[in-house]
């Protein structure tokens, strides 16, 4: 198998689409001959014709209105907004229309867009290029908001995202575009949406985290490990719905919980997730739950940006703290 | 400080239409359909039945069978015009006091009737399947009328996007995208914008220093245009012309139709507060419903007899449609889930459940 970096995986899951579906369209700032900012849709206008990947004037909030038009009318839209901090013109499409077009025509009308943003810091980007607000969109009732955290989550979430009847926010790390390699099979098939992926099993504390994240929550995983403390690793991937079960069942099964985010902490989904512990896995918890997350404060300008953004360091002391707790 | 030297690159115009006088005499050659007289009754009957349900609802809001109501006394030629210039397969994107549209295009006075007393059935809507619902955020729906308008062109679809705005909808940034994307694309897309003068209490001159709204179309690349929007035959003619236009492959256009709101903004406004009297008497003398009348009743064509018995027949319609919503039925609380998504995620089915099983509320 043929190994990739994640935003080739979005390429190949975008022309895979586009290929089985005539109905859907691509379309945003800068998609088609130049192919995105960041490549993402790099040969799609090429290959599929300008009508099918087109370039839109500078317009977030038409882009994200245009996804509900086509949708309505039986076109699948991916619509791309360059940065997640220039969604935020689109939050009244989404909250006023894509989230409930379905509710309000009971079911005469339906929404099945995907609007792709990168998202999260950490490469160095200027201004309001690092956003991590992914909370504020799973607050919206009738989305689906997802964040792969691999070449191969990202290929197999996405093709689910456009396949899916519903509208999808798909969130694509920008720290990972083009670190994160591995081995993705152009085979069409989707993984699932809805649905958390235990990416390492352990006995002693569960940690959480989803996106860009993953990476240092892995790193913090091996590190330790090298202490024979086992940390099983869950990417929650959808975030909106998340997977509540498999949080729990492996609660259930260390009684300890870490959860690891970029985004700012307060009303962050790691108090989500605790209150759901709290809820529905108290008895079984042996220590308290721990949140490592970014902090209250605006994401900094690139010079302080790795001290925002949580580290391995910082992940590996909490999840030490609750591991040991007696 | 213009330097005569400095050449003039552009000119433009803005025209405005009219065939009717306030009184009902014609101004100038009328379009062709004015030729046969039924299809003017056909428009004058719908106005007619419009504001007979509008004024019936606003009679049940004020005696606590429905929810705040957005009547649309005085714009009835607007609604009508522009119903009678569509196709069945074009698509509508309403605002919220296009009322006279919905039932031309053959929404039942119980769904309106259902929607504003509270109940999301009053959208799943026997009219055209899809034609958009009301949009209560004001100009949201232009963006989607451009995503319609987009997937016609796309598939080659004879079809035509319709999108009813008001003048307040003018001043937001969702018309301006939707517009400049439209001209970018030369889309299949009618914008009518319903200027009654009024955004709740914020008269035309705070809203805008533009002498016309038609004009703004001019900036996104494509043709606007004014009609006198209490003048059916204008309404009607003008957005025949625009939306043929739109559907030969001629691009978007927008019309302006001038009008008066009558009524108060909705139930829930009392718009003495800030206009005044005066100015909505004289207002009343320019309506469209009487200079239609005024028209057809010159060319022989309606009398006393015809206006009694549609009258009746208006009140009869309106008052068992009435009937028909007052009998429906509540709907189980749980359905509020049914349309959340195609299939309700599984981490929210106990929610459904709990509603399904509080007997809290009874």
């Amino acid at each position: 198998m043929p190994e990739v970096t994640l935003v080739e995986a979005v390429t190949l899951a975008l022309a895979r689409a586009m290929e089985e579906d005539p109905s859907v369209v691509v379309f945003g700032e800068d998609v088609g001959v130049n192919g995105g900012v960041f490549r993402a849709t790099a040969g799609l206008q090429q290959r599929f014709g300008p009508q099918r990947v087109m370039d839109t004037p500078l317009s977030e909030l038409l882009i994200s209105g245009l996804c509900v038009g086509m949708a309505a009318q039986g076109l699948r839209p991916v619509g791309e907004i360059q940065f997640m901090g220039f969604l935020y013109p689109c939050i009244d499409q989404l909250v006023n229309h894509a989230s409930r077009l379905r509710n309000r025509t009971q079911g005469r009308l339906s929404c099945p867009m995907v609007l792709r943003t990168p998202c999260g810091a950490g490469i160095r980007a200027p201004e309001h290029h690092s956003e991590s607000t992914e909370a504020m969109l799973a607050h919206i009732p009738g989305l689906r908001v997802v964040i792969p955290s691999s070449p191969e989550r990202a290929y197999g979430l996405l093709l689910a995202a456009i396949r899916d009847p519903d509208p999808v926010i798909f969130l694509e790390p920008t720290r990972l575009y083009r670190s994160a390699k591995g081995e993705v099979e152009d085979n069409g098939e989707a993984l699932p949406l809805d649905t958390a992926f235990v990416l390492r099993e352990g006995r002693d504390l569960t940690l959480i985290s989803w996106g860009a994240m993953l990476k240092e929550t892995l790193a913090a995983a091996d590190e330790l490990a090298a202490d024979d403390i086992r940390a099983e690793v869950i990417d929650l991937a959808t975030v909106k719905p998340y997977d509540e079960e498999t949080i729990l069942a492996s609660v259930a099964k260390t009684g300890r919980c870490v959860i690891v985010h970029e985004a700012a902490r307060t009303g962050g989904l790691g108090g989500e997730i605790a209150a759901l512990i709290a809820e529905r896995g108290l008895t079984s918890l042996l220590a308290p739950i721990a949140r490592v997350t970014g902090y209250d404060t605006i994401i900094p300008l690139p010079r302080l940006e790795q001290y925002y953004m949580p580290t391995v360091g910082r992940i590996v002391a909490a999840a030490r703290r609750v591991a040991t707790f007696a | 400080m213009a330097d005569e030297d400095i050449p003039v690159i552009a000119r433009f115009d803005v025209r405005r239409r009219s065939y009717l006088a306030p009184d009902g005499r014609i101004l100038r050659k009328p379009p062709d359909f004015v030729a046969d007289i039924q299809s003017l009754v056909s428009l004058y009957r719908a106005m007619m039945l419009t504001r007979t349900f509008d004024l019936k609802a606003v009679s049940l809001q004020r005696t606590g069978r429905l929810g705040t109501y957005a009547v649309s006394l005085g714009q009835e030629a607007v609604s009508v015009g522009v119903a009678s210039a569509m196709r069945h397969e074009d698509v509508l994107l309403p605002s919220y006091r296009d009322n006279g549209t919905l039932l031309w295009r053959g929404v039942e006075m119980e769904e309106i009737l259902l929607y504003w007393g509270g109940d999301e059935r009053g959208s799943l809507s026997s009219g055209p399947a899809h034609d958009f619902p009301f949009c209560v955020p004001v100009g949201s729906q232009a963006p989607h009328a451009a995503g319609v308008a987009y997937a016609f062109k796309f598939r080659k679809e004879p079809r035509v996007a319709v999108c009813l705005l008001g003048d307040g909808a003018t001043s937001k940034g969702d018309v301006y995208e939707a517009m400049n994307f439209a001209g970018v694309q030369r889309l299949p897309l009618v914008f009518v914008v319903n200027n009654n003068q009024w955004a709740i209490s914020v008269p035309l001159k705070l809203q805008t220093a533009s002498e016309t709204l038609a004009q703004k179309a001019i900036a996104a690349g494509f043709r606007g245009e004014q009609v006198d929007g209490n003048d059916v035959i204008a309404v009607r003619d003008a957005v025949e012309e625009a939306i043929s236009g739109a559907r030969n492959g001629n691009g978007p256009c927008l019309i302006e139709a001038l009008t008066y709101r009558l009524g108060d903004h909705t139930t829930a406004d009392d718009a003495a507060r800030y206009r005044p009297p005066e100015e909505v008497q004289a207002r009343w003398k320019e309506e469209p419903i009487a200079r239609l009348r005024a028209y057809l009743v010159s060319q022989k064509a309606w009398g006393k007899a015809e206006e009694e018995q549609l009258l009746a027949e208006c009140q009869q319609r309106v008052e068992a449609a009435v009937e028909r919503y007052l009998a429906t039925g509540p709907r189980a609380p749980e359905t509020m889930f049914d349309h959340l998504y195609a299939e309700l995620p599984s981490t929210y089915t106990w929610q459904r459940d709990e509603l399904k099983g509080d007997s809290s509320h009874a």
